[in-house]
């Protein structure tokens, strides 16, 4: 088991080092000067080359790639040019809000999906099965802007319950485990968490249907163990596939929620990445992608962890 | 005690729906005394494993129709509710599985598998159930028990999986043993050993048992009674030395003639020709008849009725003599 650890572990050294080559390059391949959106329009080649050494644009890229990451490692990402604020503290910010909204996501998506997929597991080919299959399919296709913006009409405008956007009540305030700002947590939530709702909904039915048929099923019911019983050694089975794909799902939910956090306006970062980009800011880019590109790695780790010390026979691999 | 038997199977009749209907068991009868061993002998699709599954009720329900009655001492099989049922199986009869490593839950260690069958029908701790399952292991013979306790069904061998699963049906002191082809998916070295350690202990706790075979030499080796099967029904009941020596049906001379062992080099096995029926309908006469090297008109008229050629000893056979006759 530690053996293991320790080898896991250092592969999360080649991969990173991986994905901060990529994150800088990518930014660099794109088309846009960064310092067009700072520069008045009309200002000189002297400023522009000014500017230019101030944020060290005018070296070669594997230069700046080495200064970059010689920053990084002393937990340095550089400044962001549209808010000249520390890229780490505005990303900080974000993903505090960002996690608090995947977490949430999941654990909707992750709870209903298991109970969709255990009934229609358990229930094979029955109309309950037939309704939890239908559920799990539209909760993967629906495109969940569209969901978001249906959630806010009906539940903001037709019926005034819940806030539209925001992460709180007044603008920029601290976040609080209160009411009043839970408030504002649940429909992003719910429409993030439609589809790891479905994609567990399938992989937990497909798990159970595929246990059942085992014919250890039947030993444990020969030697008199009840229904409750042998639902326990189904969810043991399939707790390490399910689990590891709620992880992927937690990892994609953590990066992937431009749309959902643009639509309700929620400060996460998403939100940040959409600002970024539209702005060229390339040091708070380049920052916010190899964040959420290391969130991945680091979840990727835990789930095998976690993995590994609930089925024993991945330790022997 | 009444000398009435432990096991009584009365006209069984299983038939599985679906797209396609299957008539798996056709009438079958047998009784089974306390101590005593039935092999029940019979080629792939002849209904001896869902014989024995109906016998613990394990055949899927939903798609299942079983007629007929299963008394196993004194409990109705067939009327008892969910509670009682889990309560019957592994406490007054157990079964035993063909592939150990399909039949043991891969993610619980051995001994938590054995302890959690003793915790659940003796309520007793969970301490007291794991000695209880590093004694059966003591039992079935597997070397360092302490050790093999705590080990997964994937870190062992096929034959210690297989005497794990014995010593995981024996936990709870079953009156019946049901053990479903348990040596075929065994070395042939490994096969005696779990033959004669088989033999031991049913003979040790007094256990009556029922083991499904296709192999004659396993069904000799460890039956008092052997029974053959064909197409969803017994052809042919008897000793081991009826059945052996004074085969009264046709299909049971041919398995015999079959066998490899005797055979002289050089020659052709004598193999019984065509193939068994598909049991989409319930055979209407005897379903033998087709294969058979003896057939005369009247077989393919109605369903033989069993005739008891010598004491105890029955044949399905038109043509088989009746005793003093």
């Amino acid at each position: 088991m530690l053996v293991y650890l320790i080898r896991r572990l250092l592969y999360v050294v080649p991969i990173a080092l991986a994905v901060s080559v990529v994150c800088f390059s990518l930014v660099h391949i794109a088309p846009g000067d960064p310092l067009v959106s700072i520069l008045p329009p009309d200002a000189s080649q002297a400023l522009v080359e000014q500017m230019k050494k101030s944020y060290g644009f005018d070296r070669p890229i594997p230069v700046q790639f080495a200064i970059w990451l010689g920053k990084i490692a002393q937990g340095d990402l550089g400044t962001s040019i549209a808010t000249s604020r520390p890229v780490l503290q505005e990303i900080t910010k974000a993903v505090g809000n960002t996690l608090m909204l995947a977490f949430a996501a999941t654990l909707i998506g992750f709870t209903l999906g298991c109970f969709f997929g255990f009934v229609a597991g358990y229930f094979r080919d029955t109309l309950v099965d037939r309704i939890a299959v239908t559920v799990s399919i539209l909760g993967v296709s629906v495109p969940h802007y569209w969901l978001g913006m249906v959630l806010v009409i009906c539940f903001s405008v037709l019926l005034p319950w819940r806030p539209p956007t925001g992460a709180g009540p007044g603008s920029s305030a601290a976040w609080v485990w209160d009411w009043e700002h839970v408030k504002y947590l649940i429909l992003p939530a719910v429409t993030m968490s439609v589809i790891p709702m479905g994609i567990v909904t399938r992989t937990v039915r497909a798990l159970v249907g595929d246990i059942l048929s085992q014919e250890f099923v039947d030993a444990l019911r020969a030697k008199g163990l009840t229904d409750w019983g042998v639902f326990q050694h189904v969810v043991k089975n399939a707790a390490p596939t399910a689990l590891a794909v709620m992880g992927l799902q937690l990892g994609y939910l953590l990066g992937g929620s431009i749309l959902i956090e643009t639509v309700f306006s929620w400060p996460g970062t998403g939100f940040l990445l959409n600002a970024a980009i539209f702005q060229r800011d390339l040091p708070l880019l380049q920052g916010t992608i190899l964040v959420l590109a290391m969130f991945f790695v680091v979840l990727n780790l835990l789930v095998d962890t976690v993995q590994t010390a609930i089925d024993p026979r991945i330790r022997r691999g | 005690m009444t000398n009435r038997p432990l096991v009584e199977v009365r006209d069984l009749h299983v038939r599985f729906r679906g797209e396609r209907n299957v008539h798996a068991v056709n009438g079958v009868d047998f009784a089974l005394n306390r101590g005593e061993v039935l092999g029940i002998l019979g080629e792939s699709g002849s209904g001896k494993s869902v014989t024995l599954k109906a016998l613990l009720r394990l055949l899927p329900e939903r798609r299942t129709e079983i007629k007929g009655a299963i008394r196993v001492g004194d409990e109705d099989v067939l009327a008892l509710g969910p509670e009682a049922l889990a309560d019957f199986r592994g406490k007054t009869a157990s079964m035993i599985f063909q592939e150990p490593m399909l039949a043991l839950d891969p993610v619980y260690t051995v001994g938590q598998q054995i302890a959690e069958a003793v915790e659940r029908h003796e309520k007793c701790g969970a301490a007291a159930a794991r000695r209880r399952a590093l004694e059966m292991l003591e039992r079935v013979r597997i070397p360092s028990p302490e050790r093999r306790l705590d080990s997964y069904p994937h870190e062992m061998s096929g034959g210690m999986r297989q005497r794990a699963m014995i010593a995981l049906a024996l936990a709870c002191r079953p009156q019946v043993l049901l053990a479903d082809e348990p040596t075929t998916a065994l070395d042939a070295t490994v096969q005696i050993q779990i033959l004669l350690l088989l033999r031991e202990l049913q003979r040790e706790l007094g256990m009556a048992a029922i083991f499904v075979t296709h192999d004659i030499g396993v069904a000799v080796e460890v039956s008092d009674r052997i029974a053959v099967m064909y197409a969803g029904r017994i052809v042919e009941t008897g000793s081991v030395a009826d059945i052996v020596r004074r085969p009264a049906h046709p299909y049971t001379r041919g398995l015999l003639a079959s066998t490899v062992h005797g055979a002289m080099r050089g020659r052709r096995l004598d193999a019984i020709p065509g193939a068994p029926p598909a049991l989409s309908e319930a055979p209407a006469s005897c379903s033998f008849a087709p294969r058979c090297g003896e057939v005369q008109p009247e077989c393919h008229a109605r369903v033989p009725d069993a005739v008891t050629v010598a004491p105890a000893h029955l044949s399905r056979c038109l043509r088989s003599v009746a005793a003093g006759g």
